[in-house]
């Protein structure tokens, strides 16, 4: 014990000496939360939207009117030909051409039914796919409208091919729960505290440790009768502490510039990114064995918490993963700190309900540290 | 002190060390004298408990190395041959972390380095990697020194360092000597093999001789002349082919040579035909350096 102390009092005099460290402890965090949760967001405000109004009806008009008063639709180009919008969107000056029939308004008085076409550019697959759903629910505020308005005093339906079906009024009301306003920042600011967490514990430390090697101090350090699992306490200890009071920067930070929910207990929250930091602390402390110099330790570092953080569902959902993903993902410790940090801080979520990322976590910091120490013999002895 | 037996140590298919076995007397110092990959700091990491040989045994202070790892490690200081203290650290902090380390501190065996360690002592909040060679080694030895070690391991100490302070070293070294510790030193320097009590001689993984250096320099049985003229290296080149000369080895502005018997005059004569102008010839009493390199062409 009296030895671990002397190596963490060693240890911090050379963390505060570097002069980099208080901006990486102060200032990555802001500047990660403000650009990424920021810049990084899924709420599409801006669609270009192209309309070609074939029909210039009454109906046809009030249909535009409902995406010119929407805000996630700019509406700069009303257009007669079909082939003229197409190239519009060839020249990727639309996102979305919407078509309307010559006979939209008469089918919808004789028919009760009439059809819009709109096509998408779905080089962005995800921008495509958010448009529809924006243009779907548009489109069912119009007819809503339209059964209101009583002039059709048929069954009416739009955008749908087909019969006359009895009107059956369903209206769905949507509540989304955990993030009622469906605020993008409130899943961002967790998901980029998990990336932050991760980067200080896997990095500061793997690298420190490497750097022993490159300087030579290791020889100095092996030929003194301090044992492994000081020397390794010693090294994981100073950014364990590190990466929670980045966590807690991190938080404060959320909490107060972006106004995220904290629902559940800040304690368990913490106890968890404990967890969490053993495991990459122990994958830091591995790379760093098999590795000779920084650089190398750098970019194995760098793959391995890419794919761990892409991977992990921080921008995109895990369940929407193909099955071998969501599989793989039971190995990636980020895809558990992850779900956690949001279950607890979005939906309150407590130990109970948490039991089995946590048990998952506590077995993968056991059998990582276990490989690491085990490695990290080897490499010197 | 050590005494190793046999060892070999190999890299992938390059043979490190082959069949190593001497022994370092206590309160003695040896020196491992030998050229870049020789096989000095193999032989040093292995002394030092750092490395495992592949074959044979090595013992220190009548321990087996392998075996006794832990223990030894008390009585041990090493220096590696790459300065290897925390650049980012003071003088002092330094060590007082290697004193900590051992369980001891600076004030209980100040005695032992207090004429290394007062010299450095003014810049004592210094960061180590700001300190000038010189003072790099002092500090090094310091913190190797801190634990009262009964063998120090100084591999390649005074590589990379002036000539003032490589003299002074050596002073230090001779002091510590007085002082009861046994040293095992290694140098590409052939000069600093005078100042050991005894060397072995390294080539290529193996010991070519161990003996005092006198008694090295002795062993070299034969006349050794020094020639000089205004064409050194020319010179060196010609002797080289001729028939007359055995060995021939460039030493600064001289060549030394040994020579078949009864031809000295007819080298001189030989050479000043050939359009050497200032040809000199004197008979000089041999180096270290050049038995080692006797050996080595052996």
């Amino acid at each position: 014990m009296r030895i671990i102390l002397i190596f963490l009092k060693k240890e911090f005099a050379q963390i505060f000496r570097n002069k980099m460290m208080l901006p990486i402890i102060f200032v990555i965090p802001l500047v990660q939360l403000l650009i990424l949760v920021n810049a990084a967001t899924m709420e599409m405000k801006s669609i270009r939207m192209v309309i070609v109004d074939n029909d210039l009806s009454m109906a046809s008009r009030r249909l535009a009117s409902h995406f010119l008063a929407s805000k996630f639709f700019v509406i700069d180009n009303y257009m007669s030909s079909a082939i003229q919008a197409q190239q519009l969107m060839q020249d990727g000056k639309a996102d979305v051409v919407l078509c309307i029939n010559r006979d939209f308004e008469k089918q919808l008085l004789n028919e009760s039914s009439a059809k819009v076409q709109a096509t998408f550019n779905a080089i962005n697959g995800m921008v495509a796919g958010i448009a529809s759903s924006y243009i779907q629910a548009i489109m069912a505020d119009y007819q809503a409208e339209l059964i209101q308005s009583g002039r059709y005093n048929r069954p009416v339906s739009i955008g749908v091919a087909g019969t006359n079906v009895a009107p059956a009024q369903l209206n769905i009301q949507h509540r989304f729960w955990y993030n009622p306003e469906l605020n993008y920042k409130c899943f961002m600011v967790p998901g980029v505290l998990v990336v932050l967490v991760t980067l200080v514990g896997m990095f500061l430390a793997g690298l420190n440790l490497v750097r022993e090697k490159e300087i030579g101090t290791i020889e100095q350090i092996n030929v003194t009768p301090v044992k492994k699992y000081q020397f390794i306490a010693g090294k994981l200890i100073p950014f364990w502490i590190l990466a929670l009071i980045e966590l807690g920067v991190g938080l404060t930070i959320g909490k107060l510039i972006f106004d995220i929910p904290i629902e559940g207990s800040l304690f368990l929250l913490f106890a968890i990114a404990a967890i969490y930091l053993v495991i990459v602390l122990s994958i830091g402390l591995f790379v760093a064995t098999i590795t000779e110099t920084q650089q190398q330790a750098m970019f194995i570092m760098f793959f391995v918490m890419i794919i761990c953080i892409m991977m992990s569902g921080i921008f995109t959902s895990v369940e929407t993963m193909p099955n071998w993903a969501q599989m793989v993902n039971h190995l990636n410790p980020a895809y558990y700190f992850m779900r956690v940090i949001r279950m607890i801080l979005l939906k309150g979520s407590g130990f109970k309900d948490l039991l089995f990322e946590i048990s998952c976590m506590g077995i993968y910091a056991v059998a990582m540290l276990t490989l690491a120490v085990r490695k990290y013999k080897k490499a010197v002895a | 002190m050590v005494r190793l037996n046999n060892l070999c140590k190999t890299y992938g298919t390059t043979k490190a060390i082959e069949d190593i076995s001497f022994e370092v007397n206590e309160n003695e110092i040896f020196g491992l004298i030998g050229p870049d990959g020789a096989g000095k700091t193999t032989i040093m990491q292995i002394v030092a408990t750092l490395l495992v040989p592949d074959s044979g045994i090595a013992e220190v202070c009548g321990m087996e190395v392998n075996a006794n790892f832990k223990a030894l490690r008390k009585h041990i200081g090493y220096m590696p041959g790459k300065f290897s203290l925390y650049p980012d650290l003071s003088i002092e902090e330094n060590i007082e972390f290697f004193a900590a380390l051992f369980g001891t501190t600076v004030q209980e065996n100040y005695h032992l380095v207090s004429d290394i360690y007062s010299q450095i002592e003014p810049f004592k909040d210094r960061p180590a990697g700001k300190l000038s060679g010189g003072m790099k080694q002092k500090l090094a030895l310091s913190c190797a020194l801190i634990h009262k070690p009964k063998l120090l391991i100084l591999d390649e100490p005074t590589t990379g360092v002036d000539a003032v302070s490589r003299k002074e070293f050596w002073g230090m070294l001779k002091n510590l000597q007085k002082k009861g510790i046994s040293i095992l030193v290694s140098t590409p320097y052939m000069d600093e093999a005078a100042l050991c009590d005894r060397v072995a001689l390294m080539q290529s993984g193996k010991i070519l001789q161990i003996d005092t250096p006198q008694a090295v320099v002795n062993s070299f049985n034969e006349v050794l002349y020094a020639v000089t003229s205004d064409k050194v290296y020319k010179m060196k080149e010609y002797l080289k082919h001729s028939n007359y000369c055995k060995n021939v080895h460039l030493f600064g502005q001289e060549v030394h040579v040994t020579l078949n018997t009864g031809v000295i005059d007819n080298v001189v004569t030989e050479l000043k035909n050939t359009g050497f102008s200032n040809v000199e010839i004197k008979p000089i009493n041999p180096t270290v350096e050049d038995c080692f390199m006797k050996l080595m062409v052996q």
